[in-house]
């Protein structure tokens, strides 16, 4: 007989969960508690075990779907008929009165009806007594509609929805013109912290023009030595290096608001945001304690954390409190652009690429490295002056390299 | 009179081998081959109960539960070094105690299923039923270890309780009383490193068994994946109540290998590097190694304790989904001893309601 799994309640009251990938296939054998697919929940990451011992027949929703607690996920063949069927669908919490008034009668349900015996009895399927008046009205055989209530039920809603559907839709269903992709995993962390970070920080951004030739030979007199062999030595290294040591001067850049208790919370040690293109999107993962690091140690700590961060499998840690952050737009050969501060953060400086332009140089044109820095800041804790000043410094650090090095 | 807090007693080290402090090996010397067995077949069984239901809670027959996963020496060690009298009070996460004390299996499960307010009949083990308030039980067992005292009964009573516990009023309350009043009870702490997302540090800078201290009560650390030193350490400690000597504080250093509860994701908040750190201190693999030194591993030995794990979790599992759901009326039952006038309001209020939601389902169909 065939035994349908449906997503339970996977936390105290959760709603919903999407299915991030299934284990098993079609026509695999499961055994009890075996695992079948891997959700995630708004709390956690699980693995689903399998309550049946059978075969895959069929798997119902495909991997990325989101969907609500009691919807079927999977159907499995099981051998032998002594297996207990469920007497009720394994939804426990999170329904209230409703359910309890409806488990109180020992009713046949959909999910407990073998597949492959006998023709089905007609059932009288779980509805909510607003739903069946409104089914009534609209003279709506409650069986056809699909419920997407608790443990299946069918809802008012859905019988409004499917006496809407009689009707043709215009637009209906996917369009060759337009792909729908779901807001999830990274891409919606990251759209709710911009938002928040927008919305909440009045965000100030500055720029500076600079001739940066001394630091581009700098880079490749290091990248010629052996202790920086295999690591990557880039213009982002050194404005890394040079923003750290400018804070020095500029603290206030690295801080953070407190709003619940009106303070500033300026910090002593610089936990330094690299923004990092992923497969899986944009992360900002933080090289820690970077005020301590030697410009080689601040290399090989951004090599490192960049191959983590792509790799995918970087600790949760590495994401979460920051103190001030770098993005390099340069790399996509872009000028200059206008970043949005991490939440909990008070500035994020933007490098632009590097190229060789006409510039004026000792008093003739020339050919020069050069490049736009930019940095926003948030106006609630950063006033223009120290803004401002902190770009300067930064842009000369990089403009003569050592600058930086006498501050070392 | 207040031992000063020494490197923790451990008389099994993770590779298997024994280790020798006299004071501690003398407790459990009565500990032979047999005993040994059948303290491992304990652990093993307990992990698999608390797998089977982890389990269950995902396949939507549980609400919730609170998995043990690393935390079985601790909890088999100190519960087989009570007597048949002896008292534990324990939190939600004490499986392996329930076990130890003779709970059914498919008694466990029935309080996180929702059809029973309690899982079992608490006198008749003498193992309390989960509790859910963190830190009530120390009073519990404080005022239950008083009334014994006071009857002249010479039992220990043991409370279990986690490291977050220890910074809650109740525990202290219980400590500073238990002190006061001498009472025989043995306050056992699970530190297993994690109070949900909160890391102990942030609990007390100094080890938690030093707390003790401060209530002038003897204390012991215990490394609590050793099912032979926590065996030793309770002993002693539940002697000393017996005896009218009073109060001890126990720490058992331990960890939680799973989330706090099935609603918990821990890799949200630690490492997989201290996780994997602990992986190597995995309490039953400590015991196979020692029984494999000692030459009492044999192929017969591990398929019975592999077929009484099956059984057991074959049992828990039909007692689980098998439970009848009660009628909603019953949770009225119980809630006090005689009649009281509000919770008769609220059961017709309720019977009112049930009754006219299925007059109009009637009427509608």
């Amino acid at each position: 007989m065939a035994q349908e799994f449906r997503l339970p309640d996977l936390g105290e009251g959760l709603t919903e969960a999407e299915l991030v990938s299934w284990s098993v296939e079609v026509g695999q054998s499961v055994e009890l508690n075996q695992v079948i697919a891997e959700v995630e929940t708004a709390k956690a990451l699980v693995e689903l075990p399998s309550p049946y011992a059978g075969v895959v027949e069929e798997l119902l929703i495909p991997a990325g779907a989101t969907v609500p607690v009691g919807t079927p996920l999977i159907r499995i063949a099981t051998d032998s008929a002594s297996d207990t069927p469920p007497t009720r669908t394994p939804v426990l919490v999170g329904y209230g009165p409703e359910a309890a008034a409806q488990s109180r009668r020992a009713r046949p349900r959909a999910a407990a009806t073998p597949e492959d015996t006998a023709p089905p009895e007609p059932v009288r399927p779980d509805a909510s007594p607003a739903a069946r008046l409104a089914a009534r009205e609209r003279g709506i055989d409650l069986t056809v509609v699909p419920g997407t209530g608790p443990s299946g039920a069918v809802t008012r809603h859905d019988v409004e929805e499917y006496a809407g559907s009689a009707a043709p839709r215009v637009a209906a269903g996917p369009s060759e013109r337009e792909t729908r992709t779901p807001v999830r995993g990274v891409r919606k962390q990251t759209a709710a912290a911009m938002v928040r970070s927008a919305f909440t920080a009045p965000h100030v951004t500055e720029f500076v023009t600079v001739d940066v030739t001394r630091s581009v030979e700098l880079l490749e007199r290091l990248r010629g030595r052996r202790e920086f062999e295999g690591l990557s030595v880039t213009p982002l290294s050194i404005a890394a290096k040079a923003m750290i040591v400018a804070l020095r001067e500029h603290p206030d850049l690295n801080a953070s608001w407190d709003e619940e208790h009106q303070e500033i919370v300026t910090k002593h040690y610089v936990d330094l945001g690299i923004a990092v293109a992923t497969p899986r999107g944009l992360v900002v993962p933080h090289v820690r304690e970077a005020q301590s690091l030697s410009l080689l140690e601040l290399c090989r700590a951004i090599t490192e954390l960049t191959a983590i961060a792509r790799s995918g499998k970087a600790d949760p840690a590495q994401f979460t409190g920051g103190t001030i952050s770098l993005t390099n737009v340069g790399v996509f050969g872009v000028d200059t652009g206008t970043p949005i501060i991490n939440p909990g953060e008070s500035a994020i400086v933007c490098l632009g690429s590097v190229s060789q332009r006409p510039w004026v140089h000792e008093g003739e044109l020339a050919v020069r490295w050069v490049t736009t820095l930019s940095v926003s800041f948030d106006h609630r804790v950063v006033d223009g002056e120290q803004g401002s000043k902190f770009l300067s410094s930064v842009a000369a650090m990089l403009h003569d390299p050592v600058a930086l090095l006498a501050q070392l | 009179m207040v031992d000063k807090i020494a490197y923790p007693v451990q008389l099994l080290q993770p590779d298997g081998r024994r280790v020798l402090r006299p004071e501690y090996t003398n407790l459990v010397r009565d500990i032979g081959p047999d005993e040994l067995r059948a303290l491992y077949e304990d652990l093993v069984v307990t992990r698999r109960i608390d797998v089977e239901a982890t389990a269950l809670q995902r396949q939507g027959e549980l609400g919730l539960w609170a998995p043990m996963l690393g935390q079985e020496a601790a909890q088999v060690g100190s519960a087989r070094a009570l007597r048949p009298d002896d008292y534990a009070f324990v939190s939600y996460r004490e499986h392996a105690v329930a076990y130890c004390r003779g709970v059914d299996p498919a008694e466990m499960t029935r309080m996180w299923r929702g059809t029973a307010h309690s899982g079992w009949d608490p006198h008749a083990v003498k193992v309390t039923n989960p509790a859910i308030v963190v830190g009530s039980q120390g009073l519990h067992a404080t005022g239950y270890a008083m009334g014994a005292h006071l009857d002249g009964a010479e039992i220990a009573t043991i409370a279990y309780f986690g490291d977050g516990a220890t910074s809650q009023g109740d525990i202290a309350e219980a400590l500073g009383f238990s002190m006061s009043f001498n009472a025989p009870v043995v306050f056992f702490c699970q530190n297993n490193q994690w109070a949900i997302s909160e890391p102990v540090h942030l609990q007390s800078p100094v080890p938690i068994a030093q707390r003790a201290a401060g209530y002038g009560m003897p204390a012991v650390r215990v490394d609590g994946n050793d099912v032979l030193a926590v065996l030793a350490v309770t002993r002693q400690a539940t002697q000393r109540a017996r005896e009218g000597s009073g109060p001890t504080f126990i720490e058992a250093i331990t960890y939680r290998m799973g989330p706090h509860t099935t609603s918990d994701d821990p890799t949200r908040y630690r490492s997989s590097a201290e996780t994997a750190e602990w992986k190597a201190r995995d309490p039953i693999d400590r015991m196979h190694r020692l029984l494999d030194w000692e030459g009492l591993l044999d192929g017969a030995f591990l398929t019975r304790v592999r077929t009484t794990a099956d059984e057991i979790a074959a049992r828990l599992r039909s007692g689980a989904v098998g439970a009848p759901t009660p009628p909603p009326l019953s949770v009225f039952d119980h809630v006090y001893a005689s009649e009281h006038p509000l919770l008769e309001e609220e059961r017709a209020e309720y019977a009112a309601y049930l009754a006219a939601v299925t007059d109009t389902e009637e009427a509608l169909s």
